[in-house]
């Protein structure tokens, strides 16, 4: 198991304030890390972080082992852009290849592949001609996280994921997520939703005003932390 | 009709404008859908008035090629307005309406404080309006219009996919190392280039209308990227032909005629994907 992320007493914020501080973790491949915390606490700024867009304050965040920020598949939340945008999905998926392309003006025929390839994984092959725009908002997740894995196949990471989708594809989305991670993919999670969290991950990190806990799911559960959240938002 | 319509084209003067007006009407439909979808629309707007100002300071200095004080100008203020509407002090819609009314005022009051000309409101209005006819083209102007076009379609084919993606999701882009900001530039420049082309057919206020029309109208029946952006050039095209003869045969301002098929047709759309049940 070969680290892929670590992340030494980073301080995160903007010119003119802290946001969240202390941050100390590590992510090893393979693993399922979710991401908790109240809104405000930093989760977006944490996720520029470590897509290497937007550099820490202080302390380290640091790629290993050839891994490189830019390798990391990401899901964001869908933007009021994309709601009405007319594209179809093929086009919306060849796109995560773009950045394999360098200079080159067009997609080439192994570019065209993967991306046939991975619509056939995630079984939105049938809806590789429609427009976007006229999907379901479980399709429409589906089709962001084909195009996320047409750009790489070793870290996704997933800004909360299920939002505004119904419970039927909200578990279908969870349980799309826990087969590609079972299939070696390490999954970096941001969200709300505890019960989702405690049943699919791997590893916590919960994070407020600074690092509050991180460790394996197993310790969260006997943690104040971790106790203290679970009882506060209802959990199992 | 055929006979009046054969009798113009004997002159070149009639067949360079067509041709010129074919030009700007494809150039200007390709990068509008983009435009429209980043919620950009009215940079082309405010472009436009820069556009407008500079001509007026070109005017004043009295140089005979009045592109060069233009071109640079307009792109400038592209750059300028694309890296304001991220500063968070003055927001994109302010700043671009300062930019333009800004330019507008001190344009008007260049030509009229410096003007030699005679006819300061003839002048001013056909700026503002394109020229109620164009058949007095240059065969220099027409040059440059081809010149400013093939290099417009020459980066938009070449950055078609970089575009589609950066207009799509630029969070997403950025993530895996594509230099948004960059093609967000090169988008900007490009937008205008075209409007510095078109100031001279449709008038700098009409300009927007040639950008944005044709994409609203394309995106009201198409659903993907690629066709919006062929049937929106399609659509555009079509109308600068039917407006050009309509101005031709009836005297009408061309810019205005051809804005004026583009709302036509926009309607005939609209009407079609209410019957059609593809309403968005």
């Amino acid at each position: 198991m070969s680290k892929q992320i670590i992340c030494r007493n980073a301080t995160l914020g903007y010119e003119d304030g802290i946001v969240t501080e202390n941050l100390d973790f590590t992510v090893n491949s393979g693993d399922y890390l979710c991401i908790l915390g109240e809104n405000g606490s930093g989760k977006s700024t944490l996720i520029k972080a470590l897509l290497g867009l937007r550099p820490q304050l202080s302390g380290e965040i640091k790629w290993c082992d050839g891994f490189k920020a830019k390798e990391i598949g990401y899901l964001p939340q869908q933007t009021p852009v994309q709601r009405d945008f007319p594209a179809s999905v093929r086009e919306i998926v060849l796109s995560g290849c773009l950045a394999k392309c360098g200079l080159r003006p067009f997609y080439n025929k192994a570019e065209k592949e993967l991306a046939e390839s991975t619509m056939k994984q995630l079984h939105i092959e049938e809806l590789a001609g429609r427009c976007y725009r006229e999907l379901s908002g479980g399709q429409q997740q589906r089709v962001l996280l084909a195009r996320a894995l047409c750009a790489t196949r070793k870290m996704l990471l997933l800004d909360e994921p299920v939002t505004g989708l119904d419970p039927k594809a909200q578990s279908d989305l969870y349980e799309l997520i826990a087969k590609l991670n079972r299939d070696g993919i390490t999954i970096i999670m941001v969200s709300h939703d505890l019960n989702a969290a405690l049943k699919y991950a791997s590893h916590i990190l919960h994070i407020g005003k600074k690092q509050l806990f991180f460790g394996t799911k197993e310790n969260y559960l006997t943690s104040k932390t971790g106790m203290n959240f679970i009882e506060t938002e209802g959990g199992e | 009709m055929a006979e009046k319509i054969q009798y113009y084209f004997q002159f070149p003067i009639v067949r360079y404008a067509l041709i010129v007006v074919l030009l700007v009407a494809l150039c200007s439909s390709l990068l509008g859908v983009t435009l429209v979808l980043k919620r950009f629309s009215f940079i082309g707007d405010g472009l436009s008035h820069v556009a407008f100002g500079a001509m007026a300071a070109a005017t004043v200095t009295g140089v005979t090629n009045q592109m060069i004080i233009i071109l640079p100008i307009t792109v400038i203020s592209a750059v300028l307005i694309l890296r304001t509407g991220r500063n968070t002090k003055i927001r994109g819609d302010a700043a671009i309406a300062m930019i333009s009314v800004g330019a507008l005022a001190v344009g008007y009051m260049l030509i009229n404080m410096f003007s030699k000309s005679a006819n300061i409101a003839g002048d001013v209005c056909s700026t503002l309006f394109g020229s109620t006819s164009i058949l007095t083209l240059k065969k220099e102007k027409v040059w440059l219009c081809i010149g400013l076009s093939a290099i417009v379609i020459f980066i938009f084919v070449l950055f078609y996919n970089k575009i589609f993606a950066v207009t799509f999701d630029e969070n997403f882009s950025k993530a895996t190392g594509i230099d948004a900001d960059t093609y967000n530039l090169i988008i900007a420049i490009t937008t205008a280039l075209i409007i510095v082309l078109a100031m001279s057919l449709v008038g700098s206020l009409l300009i927007s209308a040639l950008i944005i029309f044709p994409s609203i109208t394309a995106m009201r029946i198409f659903r993907s990227f690629k066709s919006v952006i062929i049937c929106s050039a399609v659509i555009s095209v079509i109308c600068a032909g039917i407006g050009f003869f309509v101005s031709l045969l009836y005297g009408t301002p061309v810019g205005a005629t051809i804005v004026t098929a583009n709302i036509a047709v926009f309607f005939i759309f609209c009407i079609i994907s209410s019957f059609s049940g593809t309403k968005k």
